[in-house]
């Protein structure tokens, strides 16, 4: 099958050193982008695939690189985004553990097209065995002279340091992971600046996710084309979807942009357990707005999620099964942002711990209908008034919950 | 008692310092090569790594109270992190955490009193499809049960 004949994942665990990515023609991208191409060339030919960031915000990676002004003197640099903490999400990992070669490459492709020298891996404290493997990664691919100065004998260089989290959610947006990476406490800044011009130590960064990086030497091997035609017009590729919840076979399956959500559940992932049903679907890590199970008909991309109402975000689809208390839901969606809320603005500060508090009410004696309300008014306070988009990745999936379930909130309330 | 990390932890921290541009960059890898070593980040700790990076000591703290790796006080000789997110709640991670709770007769956030285990919530610990999982000391576990989380406890009773 055509589809399946190029992949990011190697099937195994064992596959991920240097030799193995040599064997399926690793570096080669990266060689002829260094040697044969200009730096905006490769841009261009990055833009014109049209990768999406796989992080979340679904933003044009070749567009971004393109922002980084060429002419400004002092370092720049890439900080790659391994922070995978939104829930339901476990792609990267993946893609650390499989294949930290390609992450490697397509980092190295993407510094030369933007003029980055020095590139930080940012990971999650919780994947620091996964963090481990990139680093015997990066020695391999420096020993093989891939990394480091002068690579393929040309005058670029790129020096890969990996970092390691120390817990915190928050982390993952790209301006609190600078923060954090400076070594403060992280919380976002407000943009602009955007970091392609003040980043990291005030310098001009790019910052992408590492499945986006992974896909990157793909576009080069065989052209923004090929790369195009495998996903949707504006919004180029394959990606790698999570399934998780009540699915016969949960994992992470690459599939073309654009598959639909529903055949990612029914077919790929086997659909529910024997005598399980399918009562909601997160289609994109907990921040998603939840479908209904009449409203999974929709090609999985950045577009098309949003017209129905939800986000593809890191595309870590979570089942949920028939049985499942949606006020359980609720309270557990409510307790993680009021948790990993950074504090540093008043209306997501307050909102999420005030949500929470309506909902610890809502399940004690006493609660009711006008709790819901009250909740969905602070969720309206939130959106559009917060520094970063956490606030509205809470406000948004909490409102979802209510506007959809409400019947049974209102039945378990009453309880 | 002052804080002095050992020659081999102090020449693991040059060799992160030198990673950075700047001093404070480093300051997640050094308190993580301190707290390996002495088990928690105590005052005296903190006023060192203050003095390592030349910055004050509140800028240390303020670190350390954001960021749930750091200890403050000495926990236990293994710590377990059991996931309570989306996908292993809906697999049962609740009745895993009471059992756990149950079993060591300890309360997430508390040590047990012999000093063997550390147990935690965590959110996502991004192993969806192995829900319900938990951590220990950063090794993997999941899909759990009860039968395989007392096997885990017992293990490590016995070797702590
Ligand atoms: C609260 C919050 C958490 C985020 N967490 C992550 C994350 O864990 N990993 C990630 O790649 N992007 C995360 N993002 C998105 C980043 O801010 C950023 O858009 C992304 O890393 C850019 O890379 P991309 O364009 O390649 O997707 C998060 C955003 C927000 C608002
Ligand atoms: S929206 Fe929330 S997480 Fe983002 S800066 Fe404000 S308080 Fe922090
Ligand atoms: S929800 Fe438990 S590992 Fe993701």
């Amino acid at each position: 099958m055509v589809e399946s004949e190029v992949r990011l994942l190697p099937d195994d665990d064992r596959s991920w050193r240097l030799e193995a990515y040599l064997r399926r023609n690793g570096y080669q991208a990266a060689r002829r982008a260094l040697t044969t191409m200009s730096p905006e060339a490769v841009v261009a030919e990055v833009c014109k695939a049209q990768l999406r960031g796989r992080g979340g915000a679904g933003f044009p990676a070749g567009t971004k690189w393109s922002f980084v002004p060429k002419d400004a003197a002092g370092p720049k640099y890439l900080c790659v985004n391994a922070d995978e903490g939104e829930p339901g999400t476990f792609k990267d990992r993946l893609v650390l553990l499989r294949a930290p070669h390609a992450l490697l490459e397509g980092m190295l492709i993407a510094a030369y097209g933007a003029g980055l020298r020095t590139a930080y891996v940012y990971v999650r404290a919780e994947y620091a065995g996964l963090a481990a493997r990139l680093d015997e990664a990066i020695a391999e691919a420096r020993a093989a002279g891939f990394l480091g100065g002068r690579v393929f004998g040309t005058g670029f260089g790129l020096e890969v340091v990996v970092h390691l989290g120390a817990g915190a959610y928050i982390c993952g947006e790209e301006t609190a992971l600078l923060e954090s990476l400076e070594g403060r406490r992280g919380q976002p800044r407000l943009k602009p600046p955007f970091p392609a011009t003040v980043g990291l130590f005030g310098a001009p960064t790019v910052i992408n996710n590492v499945e986006t990086l992974a896909a990157v030497p793909q576009i080069l091997a065989r052209g923004a084309d090929w790369f195009l035609g495998r996903g949707l017009p504006g919004d180029g590729g394959t990606r790698l979807f999570g399934v998780s919840g009540a699915v016969r076979r949960p994992g992470v399956y690459e599939l073309p942009v654009g598959t639909p959500l529903r055949t990612l559940i029914e077919v790929h992932a086997g659909g529910a357990p024997d005598g399980r049903r399918v009562k909601a679907v997160i289609p994109g890590g907990l921040s998603a707005p939840v479908l209904l199970p009449d409203e999974i008909d929709f090609p999985l991309d950045v577009a098309s999620l949003a017209r129905a109402g939800s986000m593809l975000g890191s595309a870590g689809v979570v089942v949920i099964p028939d049985g499942t208390s949606m006020l359980d839901v609720l309270r557990l969606t409510a307790r993680f942002y009021a948790h990993e809320s950074c504090g540093k603005c008043t209306p997501c500060r307050i909102g999420t711990s005030w949500i929470l508090k309506t909902v610890d009410r809502l399940r004690r004696d006493g609660g009711g209908p006008a709790d819901l309300d009250h909740i969905l008014r602070l969720a309206d306070g939130i959106r559009g008034r917060t520094l970063c988009p956490f606030g509205e990745g809470a406000a948004l999936p909490i409102r979802a919950l209510i506007l959809k379930f409400r019947g049974e909130l209102e039945q378990a309330a009453a309880r | 008692m002052s804080y002095a990390p050992s020659p081999a932890a102090l020449a693991r921290i040059e060799k992160t310092m030198a990673l950075y541009p700047e001093k404070l960059a480093a300051i997640l890898p050094v308190l993580r090569v301190v707290q390996a070593e002495a088990g928690f980040i105590s005052r005296d700790a903190e006023a060192w790594v203050a003095a390592r990076l030349a910055v004050e000591p509140v800028r240390v703290r303020e670190v350390l109270s954001f960021y749930t790796l750091f200890r403050r006080a000495p926990g236990g000789r293994a710590t377990l992190q059991i996931c309570r997110n989306i996908s292993c709640a809906l697999a049962g991670a609740e009745d895993i955490l009471r059992f756990i709770s149950e079993k060591l007769g300890i309360e997430p956030g508390e040590t047990t009193p012999d000093g063997a285990i550390t147990l935690v919530t965590a959110e996502c610990l991004g192993h969806c499809d192995h829900a319900p999982c938990l951590q220990v000391d950063g090794v993997d576990h999941g899909p759990v049960t009860r039968e395989t989380v007392a096997a885990i406890i017992e293990e490590l009773k016995a070797h702590g």
